[in-house]
């Protein structure tokens, strides 16, 4: 027979070698193709008395394969539960006829009957149903390169591993190290693998194969551990034993506290465990597969697959660059401005394998990036992350400097100085002077209009804006803005140079605070009018942190400090004049910073009440005084309708006014930007998923009882009438 | 409906629930079986008239298991035609045997019967029967589960009780047990445990320490702080159900929670008419009996909503109680009750509770029904209510009315 996805070749030993390699694919994956052939050579390779064994293996450089198509998942359709079970069961019913030999438990684990013996030549990374395919093999060495990642990453797109991921991991690693791992959707290292007992074999990856294949020729009668007599799962397992008893106890705790109870994906995880635990085997894949439907038919996993994944992968790949303009070339990049935003930007520029001009108006000033880089790459070395020649390498990329003519060779320009049009206008008139003519001006702002900037630019269509979060080397997001003369190029550039720091990218309009700041505030906004009403604080952090925010509105305005939002208020003010539209948070802005001085975190006080090192000690008890508790303390509930749909509301306007071009952007940029809460697939799938309809309702609802910053827009309420979804009518 | 009177009432006393407790040596089976036939023996019994027994036991397995009251009342000598049933609602069990055997009575299914309980938690530890609540994910989590200690400190987070008031109540508690006992107030209900060669092994509640004081108690750290606080973390569930706490309080520890103790206790529950047909003399008359489920995360905020049901299914108000007992589980889970229900603690658990004495969970529903009937007796007073906080969100009460 011969097949399209992977090659047989039998030895004279009668033994199988099985390479996977996709057509047409960097990567190994499974998909249609490979299941329906793969389930066919199992067939054959158990009734195919000239073959003894099999060794399996990968023909992909990349590795050895990477999990399930994922595409293929977000797109499964099924008329009926029962049949949605039989396609999620297929692989798991394949790969376990392949370990079992279609032998019945009963047979093996009498002794009556034994597998032909299966092993896994792991050449590269094995996750997802990769590594469920090693794990089905009776045998598993992989190559000795500690960057292989051996791993079930599929929490995060809210599914389990389907393909008995979730039962012959701890029937193999223990219960704990099953649970570490699958929850967390972490991967091992070979070495690691080995010592728990994932896999038997580490060698380098010449011998992989030829030690797969002695295994196979030295056992020619194999049976998988579970379908032993005697077998028992280290450290204990099900519902009587003590010490899983304990774990179970632990983990349940601190997976509920962890997502808030969120994530479906990580309930089903433990009940996989837990149950299998219980259970015999094939009776456990059975349960693990009905999870697995359950799962992939819920929105949980559908909205988090094409966002956290589709779209992030399809965003990051550059789906928003103009298409056909060459590739921009960028090995120098000249970095203005020395402080938080522009230290941040010079260490992942670096880290993007580029070299950096840091430029400020002092050498002094210019080394504070040059420090800011020196304290993360000396601890990556301290704690063996990096080499020190590695780390002594990264830094040599760095030069500081305050003479723009350093700035001649350079392929980019990121300015990150002061947020005042005056000062950026004469950085960008300075470095225009010394900078080739073709190279692209990007300015780094949160605040300020892209347009405007580009008027102090001679050649405005190179002018770009790239919005960075703080701290630039942890936040994700990364805002493309174009601005009204800017070209194709500059936004290609905007492109290129991401693809090299490996950002998240969205596109936004030209407005101001594009888009992540234009809902930021409402959001922050919502929390305080909270406050002012008398609603407990403590009520308000906890609704928030169980909508899945990072963490809670106030103490996040003290991180980001009230000082900050009230200066960006009375700017606000002073340009807009008479325009300017009321928040209702001014009058609570200025008894804070004002008069009480209780500015945010960095000044001491805000929110909360902190100590001398800036540890957080709790809420502040004398906001009462102030404004006094409300005799009838809102339901949770209630706080955390306001506080999630005074965001959906404020992205809403965002899309109708265009300031995102699609779903997708808006979607990534509010997980990614400020921590909206992922297991939603983002604020447009959330409103896809509850219904537009449902969606304006509710909105109108709490327009009525609150007031008309939560009038839904009327783009949105059209489509509500049409019965559209976003995703749907954007596509 | 025909009445259920109690005759008499019985109870061990009290060993430490460790292995060097006075009683860690009796087997349970043994412990329930010495006071099932004191309760047989002292009211002139032969065991015949005992229709059945039901008997509360928390962790009924290994030597507790197999329905341990069955085998009690074989190894009491009572005739096999004495049937037993073992009980479990949590801490409540004790109470709710005895009600069962109250409610057999008053149904007409049986004419005389025992209620009670026996747990030797120095043989079989807390926890030994495992659970699903706890482990099993799709429970803890749609629960919010959380160990009690952590519910008892919600308790006192969110209505405000601090170290110093948890602390001045098991004081308290411990004074007052130390009274009753150097008053020989529990001297009708206290039946000394022997030895198999007949030797008495325990006659007292061992566990009570009445020097306790201020300063002693606050010298101990909180017992649930590590577990609420770093691994696992359960503070975070707490508040996730309860949001508006910012912050649990750790408030209690060894001494201001009940302690581990053996112990078993039993009740004598019939009717009018088999009462003169024995020539027993009543003591009290079951006048109502509840059991409800409340939020089973905070847990333990369950008695007073049982004892609103016993009270309305009387048709009596907080005035018609004379004598409240409460089982001191935590010192918070009563401070509560006081506060939410009214109650005096002068009128509330006079003779001390199981902070200072003990809290041998399956029995001590039985034992403080008999500590309660003893101080209405000895008061002159009329109806008392006997109630516990139970796990996962559960109470259980009973009304008592003294009748001679």
């Amino acid at each position: 027979m011969t097949y399209t996805t992977f090659s047989v070749d039998i030895d004279a030993d009668g033994i199988a070698l099985l390479t996977i390699d996709l057509p047409d694919a960097s990567m190994n994956v499974w998909n249609g193709a490979l299941i329906e052939e793969f389930g066919k050579w199992v067939d054959d390779f158990t009734t195919n008395e000239a073959v003894k064994g099999a060794v399996i293996t990968s023909g992909k450089k990349s590795g050895f394969l990477a999990g399930a198509d994922l595409t293929m998942l977000g797109g499964a359709k099924a008329n009926s539960t029962k049949e949605a079970f039989d396609q999620a069961f297929a692989l798991n019913a394949l790969l376990r006829k392949m370990e079992s030999g279609g032998q019945s438990a009963k047979d093996l684990s009498s002794g009556k009957a034994s597998a032909k013996p299966v092993a896994c030549a792991l050449n590269g990374l094995a996750l997802g149903g990769g590594l469920e395919l090693a794990l089905a093999c009776h045998y598993r060495v992989v190559a000795d390169n500690p960057k292989i990642q051996l791993g079930m990453p599929e929490v995060m797109v809210g599914l389990l591993p389907g393909g008995g991921g979730t039962q012959r991991t701890p029937r193999l690693i223990g219960l704990q190290n099953a649970a570490m791992m699958i929850i967390q959707g972490k991967s091992l290292d070979p070495a690691t693998a080995k010592a728990q007992g994932l896999v038997h074999d580490v060698a380098p990856a010449a011998d992989v194969i030829a030690n797969a294949k002695a295994w196979v020729k030295a056992n020619p009668k194999a049976t998988a551990p579970w379908d032993k007599k005697d077998f028992k799962f280290p450290g204990g397992a099900g519902a009587m034993d003590p010490r899983a008893v304990q774990l179970f106890v632990g983990l349940n705790a601190m997976a509920h506290k962890e997502s808030k109870g969120n994530f479906d994906a990580i309930k089903a995880i433990l009940s996989c465990l837990y149950e299998g635990s219980i259970l015999p085997f094939d009776t456990a894949l059975r349960v693990e597969s009905k999870y697995f439907t359950k799962l992939l038919s819920g929105s949980q996993a559908k909205n988090m697959i094409r966002t956290l994944f589709i779209n992030k992968q399809a965003a990051e790949k550059g789906a928003g660059r103009p298409a056909g303009v060459p590739a921009v070339e960028i090995k120098k990049v000249g970095v203005l401005g020395g402080g938080l935003m522009g230290s941040g930007i010079t260490h992942v520029t670096v880290k993007g394998g580029m070299e950096v001009v840091v430029l400020d108006r002092s050498l002094e000033d210019a080394n504070k990036a040059v420090d800011y880089s020196r304290k993360i790459i000396d601890k990556a070395v301290s704690r063996g992350k990096m080499t020190k020649e590695a780390g002594d390498a990264f830094m040599a990329r760095i030069t500081p400097t305050d003479n723009y003519d350093d700035l001649k060779d350079v392929d980019l320009i990121i300015e990150a100085v002061f947020e005042r049009p005056d000062v950026k206008a004469d950085v960008i008139k300075k470095a225009e002077a010394v900078i080739r003519p073709d190279v692209v001006f990007a300015s780094n702002t949160s605040t300020l209009p892209i347009t405007g900037l580009a008027k102090n630019s001679s050649r405005p269509e190179l002018f770009v804006g790239l919005h960075f979060f703080s701290p630039v080397e942890k936040m994700p997001l990364l805002e493309i803005i174009p601005g009204e003369h800017t070209g194709e190029r500059a936004l290609a550039a905007a492109f290129d140079y991401n693809a090299k720091i490996k950002k998240t990218p969205i596109v936004v309009k030209d407005v101001r605070g594009f888009f992540t700041n234009r809902v930021f505030p409402p959001y922050m906004g919502e929390a305080m009018k909270l406050v002012t009403e008398g609603v407990k604080p403590a009520l308000i952090e906890n609704a928030a942190k169980s909508l899945g925010m990072p963490i809670g509105p106030l103490a996040l305005l003290d991180e980001t400090t009230l000082q900050l939002g009230y200066d960006v208020m009375q700017s606000t003010k002073k340009e807009l004049g008479d325009a300017y539209q009321p928040s209702g948070t001014e009058d609570f802005m200025e008894l804070m910073v004002v008069k009480l001085g209780r500015k945010g975190r960095r000044f001491g006080s805000g929110f909360y009440d902190y100590d001398d090192k800036g540890e957080r000690l709790g809420l502040w008890q004398g906001m009462a005084e102030h404004y006094p508790l409300a005799e009838d303390q809102p339901s949770v509930d209630e706080v955390k309708q306001r506080l999630l749909y005074i965001q959906l509301i404020a992205t809403a306007q965002c899309f109708e006014e265009e300031v995102v071009r699609d779903p997708q952007s808006a979607d990534l940029g509010a997980i990614f930007g400020w921590g909206f809460a992922p297991y939603t697939g983002g604020p447009m799938s959330y409103i896809d998923t509850v219904g537009l309809e449902n969606f304006v309702r509710t909105a109108d609802n709490l327009a009525q009882r609150f007031g008309n910053r939560f009038a839904p827009p009327k783009s949105f309420r059209d489509m509500a009438d049409k019965g559209e979804t976003l995703y749907k009518a954007a596509a | 409906m025909t009445e259920a009177y109690i005759y008499d009432a019985v109870r061990s006393p009290r060993g430490k629930g460790r292995p060097d407790g006075a009683l860690h040596e009796i087997t349970p089976i043994d412990l329930a079986a010495q006071v099932l036939a004191a309760i047989r023996d002292r009211n002139g019994l032969s065991g015949e008239e005992i229709e059945d027994v039901a008997f509360g036991c928390v962790s009924p397995v290994g030597e507790q298991g197999a329905v341990i009251t069955r085998t009690a009342v074989l190894a009491a000598g009572y005739p096999h035609t004495t049937s037993g049933i073992q009980v479990n609602r949590f801490c409540g069990s004790g109470l709710e045997a005895s009600n069962i055997a109250a409610a057999k009575v008053k149904s007409g299914e049986c004419d005389l019967a025992v209620g009670g309980g026996i747990e030797s938690m120095s043989r079989v530890p807390m926890g030994s029967d495992g659970g699903a609540w706890p482990i099993d994910p799709r429970s803890a989590i749609a629960n919010y589960f959380i160990p009690q200690g952590i519910s008892a400190d919600l308790i006192a987070t969110r209505y405000g009780y601090s170290r110093d008031d948890v602390d001045a109540y098991a004081v308290e508690s411990q004074k007052r047990a130390g009274r009753a006992w150097a008053e020989k107030r529990f001297a009708r209900s206290i039946l000394p445990i022997r030895d198999i060669i007949g030797e008495v092994v325990l006659d007292h509640d061992e566990l009570m320490r009445p020097e306790t004081d201020m300063q002693s108690l606050g010298a101990l750290a909180p017992a649930f702080q590590m577990m609420g606080t770093m691994m696992p973390g359960f503070d975070d569930i707490a508040i996730m159900r309860y949001p508006d706490v910012e912050k649990i309080n750790h408030v209690h520890h060894a001494g201001n929670s009940s302690g581990i103790v053996d112990g078993s206790a039993a009740v004598l529950i019939g009717t009018k008419e088999a009462g003169e047909k024995y020539g027993l003399k009543a003591r009290a008359r079951i006048v109502s009996m509840a059991s409800i489920g409340s939020e089973p995360a905070i847990m333990l905020t369950g008695p007073e909503f049982a004892a609103q049901k016993a009270l309305a299914r009387a048709g009596m108000d907080n005035s018609d109680i004379d004598v409240w007992e409460l089982n001191e589980a935590f010192a918070s889970v009563v401070l509560r009750f006081m506060e939410a229900m009214n109650v005096d603690h002068s009128d509330i658990n006079v003779n001390g509770g199981a902070i200072a004495m003990g809290h041998p969970l399956g029995a001590t529903g039985a034992m403080i029904l008999g500590t309660v009937l003893d101080e209405l007796e000895r008061s002159g007073k009329s109806t008392a209510l006997t109630t516990l906080c139970i796990g996962a969100g559960m109470g259980t009460a009973t009304i008592i009315e003294r009748v001679n």
